[in-house]
């Protein structure tokens, strides 16, 4: 249990996807302009990183690592080299899933994060959290916490800085860095924020 | 012929991918402490942007409207998995370091967009080289940004000691901050300041402006 949370906090302070491994910043610098709007963009990621990711980790530890096709008679064989395609696949298809389920069953929810589910496919958040999961070799167990906890970790950081422009919209900034310029730099000293958790060991 | 240089040309200033459209920028802030690193990032980019234009070209008029994205994120994963097995073979460090960043170039949004955007409205040949453009364009700003970190922060460039460090008996005393990768936020925002500064009609409206003073004159009663 206790390596489980070590894990999870590891995952959204120390090793934040957004802030200290720089995944997903398209959508983490375009939608953050209201609160509300980051929100549900970060609530779609927790729950698209926490589905596929143990996903991928079955499939990758049943299906493609090096001897994993053992149970069919090929111990010799590796898949490795689809894994790229793979790990897409399966995110564009849960994604869909994902989005006709809600439809169909909690409308409400479906209304407030719809728009944001087709964005998602193209995060690379979503698709490097994945590809850790293969370099790191977690196990299914530690793959669920890692997923939930790279999209925490993710949702936390863009309502921050969605927070940070909300204010900063009524500052004078030089026209040339106006809007995308300042944003770059506002990100900048976030991060440097986050780095100061580095120093934690649990 | 003309228009095929206009493509060409483009993306690298005036339409730059990075810096006006921020597509693809997640590589442009992680790769780019070490300039080979970056030179064999922006390859890896430049190829797959290219190839995958001309395949998606290719097909165009084949694809049903409804399933496009994944028939062309298909095409790209392919292409990104040939780049990521050549580089696993032929310069493991390299690929060592990019790590997870060469399979991110199917999510890169530089690619897709043009794709999307480019080629399947245009012929072949010329989604090529629109491809080929954009590539550029990414190119320059990470090349531009990995030059400072590398130069400035560690001394070197590619390797080569340029700046001799005062910790090796030279004269420039190393800048650590600059090989953060939070340091690349700043010296991309100070590009993009740079590129809209030469552009004025690229500056962004702002969102509030202060109401002009509106109080009526006083007037003796």
């Amino acid at each position: 249990m206790e390596h489980y949370l070590s894990l999870f906090i590891t995952s959204v302070f120390i090793e934040n996807i957004a802030l200290t491994v720089f995944l997903g910043m398209c959508t983490f610098l375009a939608i953050s302009r209201r609160i509300d709007t980051a929100l549900g963009l970060g609530a779609a990621v927790v729950v698209v990183l926490g589905l596929t990711v143990p996903l991928n980790n079955l499939l990758y530890n049943l299906l493609l690592r090096d001897g994993a096709l053992a149970w069919a008679g090929l111990p010799g064989v590796s898949l490795d080299f689809v894994g790229l395609i793979t790990y897409i696949g399966v995110i564009a298809a849960a994604v869909q899933v994902l989005e006709m389920f809600l439809d169909r069953f909690v409308p409400a929810l479906y209304n407030a994060l719809g728009v944001f589910l087709p964005l998602i496919t193209v995060n690379c958040a979503i698709l490097g959290a994945s590809l850790f999961m293969v370099e790191k070799d977690y196990a299914f167990g530690e793959s669920v916490v890692y997923g939930l906890g790279a999209g925490v970790g993710w949702a936390l950081a863009i309502v921050l800085l969605a927070a940070v422009r909300e204010k900063l919209k009524y500052s004078d900034v030089p026209a040339g860095l106006r809007g995308l310029g300042i944003t770059f730099i506002a990100t900048g000293l976030m991060c440097f924020g986050f780095l100061s958790f580095g120093g934690i060991s649990l | 012929m003309n228009r095929y240089r206009e493509v060409l040309t483009k993306p690298i200033f005036s339409e730059n991918p990075i810096a006006l459209q921020i597509l693809g920028i997640c590589s442009a802030l992680a790769v780019t402490s070490s300039l080979t690193v970056t030179l064999v990032m922006c390859a890896a980019l430049t190829a797959v942007a290219a190839c995958a234009n001309a395949l998606v070209s290719t097909i165009r008029n084949h694809t049903p409207t409804n399933i496009r994205i994944i028939v062309q994120m298909t095409i790209i994963a392919s292409l990104v998995i040939v780049v990521d097995q050549i580089l696993k073979a032929y310069a493991p460090d390299i690929s060592k370091q990019l790590s997870v960043f060469v399979g991110l170039i199917i999510t890169n949004c530089i690619v897709l967009g043009r794709t999307e955007g480019f080629a399947m409205q245009n012929p072949p040949g010329i989604s090529f080289v629109d491809g080929l453009g954009n590539g550029l364009g990414y190119s320059v700003v990470l090349i531009a940004v990995a030059v400072v970190r590398e130069l400035f922060g560690a001394g070197k460039l590619m390797g080569f000691t340029i700046l001799p460090l005062t910790t090796e008996g030279g004269w420039y005393p190393s800048n650590g901050f600059l090989l953060l990768p939070s340091c690349s936020f700043f010296i991309i925002g100070a590009f993009i300041w740079a590129l809209r500064q030469r552009d004025a009609e690229q500056v962004e409206e702002p969102q509030y402006r202060i109401a002009p003073h509106t109080a009526p004159a006083p007037v003796g009663d």
